[in-house]
């Protein structure tokens, strides 16, 4: 039951950093939020309109630029969870909550807090509640209580 | 040459690059930070907090530009009200968040690293999109857009 035995804070620290610059990008170079959520449902139509191509480059970035790094470094562990179940009804109410909710922990939380917008800080703790919640209620049901 | 798929697609790469960097890609790491009566693991945190330095530079960059380097305008979300919808909506995607230890963009970068077990997430989240999209069609077919609360109103 030992906290921080499998954190990396330097990792995590020059990951963030990168995330930061490229919605800095996105601001500064195209003047838009790098919300993925919003960004996403755009690229594809079913945002505010009709499917959106320079959203659909920032989404077709991602798994490239996650490629690349997974390449270099020999691989990059990725676990996930056996049960297909969960992964459906959370897919559903991440894609749901984030379009209802106007954004998710890229929009809200990077580009929303660090402008210090009330709207993204109280969105920001409302999932980040909700999901220690959701953990705590999965690991509890998992003990069998 | 347009130069906005261009800035769009670096943009994405960095991104998607910051994402596997950070270990943010990986499930189990985004529920073990969730998990704070368990084993917890705080590297989200580091995360958010390298990604916010960036951008409160260019917030500070933005507020004396005109334009953006490579568009016309800033499209930036006008101010609303804190809403029923944006409290229920960030709710909804925080349980599904503890569900799954996926958000949109970890989703969409997994892509590359692990399609097979993404996929199902994938599709379910785009089915939440267009759930979405339905509902407010059907509960305003005149105004596509989200309303424009007026603050105070």
């Amino acid at each position: 039951m030992t906290a921080w035995q499998t954190a990396m804070p330097l990792a995590g620290f020059a990951g963030g950093l990168l995330i930061g610059l490229a919605a800095a990008m996105m601001l500064l170079g195209l003047g838009r939020i790098a919300g993925v959520s919003g960004l996403a449902a755009r690229a594809i139509g079913l945002g505010n309109g009709a499917p959106w191509p320079i959203a659909a480059m920032f989404v077709v970035g991602l798994p490239l630029g996650a490629g690349i790094v997974s390449r270099i470094a020999g691989g990059t562990p990725v676990h996930f969870p056996t049960a297909v179940v969960p992964l459906v009804i959370g897919g559903l109410l991440v894609g749901f909550g984030t379009r209802l909710g106007s954004g998710c922990t890229s929009g809200h939380g990077v580009c929303g807090l660090s402008r210090f917008s009330p709207r993204s800080l109280a969105a920001t703790i409302s999932f980040m509640l909700a999901g220690f919640f959701t953990v705590a209620v999965v690991r509890l049901m998992e003990a069998g209580l | 040459m347009n130069p906005k798929p261009v800035v769009a697609l670096a943009a994405g790469v960095l991104f998607g690059a910051g994402l596997a960097v950070s270990g943010m890609v990986d499930p189990a790491r985004v529920l073990g930070f969730l998990d704070i009566a368990g084993r917890w693991d705080p590297t989200l945190a580091f995360v958010m907090g390298g990604a916010m330095l960036p951008m409160m530079v260019a917030w500070r960059i933005r507020a004396n530009m005109m334009v953006p380097v490579a568009a016309d305008r800033f499209h930036e979300p006008v101010t609303l009200p804190i809403t029923i919808s944006l409290i229920a909506g960030a709710l909804l995607f925080g349980i599904g968040w503890g569900l799954s230890g996926l958000c949109p963009g970890p989703a969409l970068a997994d892509v590359a690293l692990v399609p097979a077990s993404v996929l199902p997430f994938l599709i379910a989240m785009l089915a939440g999109f267009g759930l979405h999209r339905i509902m407010t069609r059907l509960t305003d077919p005149a105004r596509p857009n989200p309303p424009q609360t007026r603050p105070g109103a």
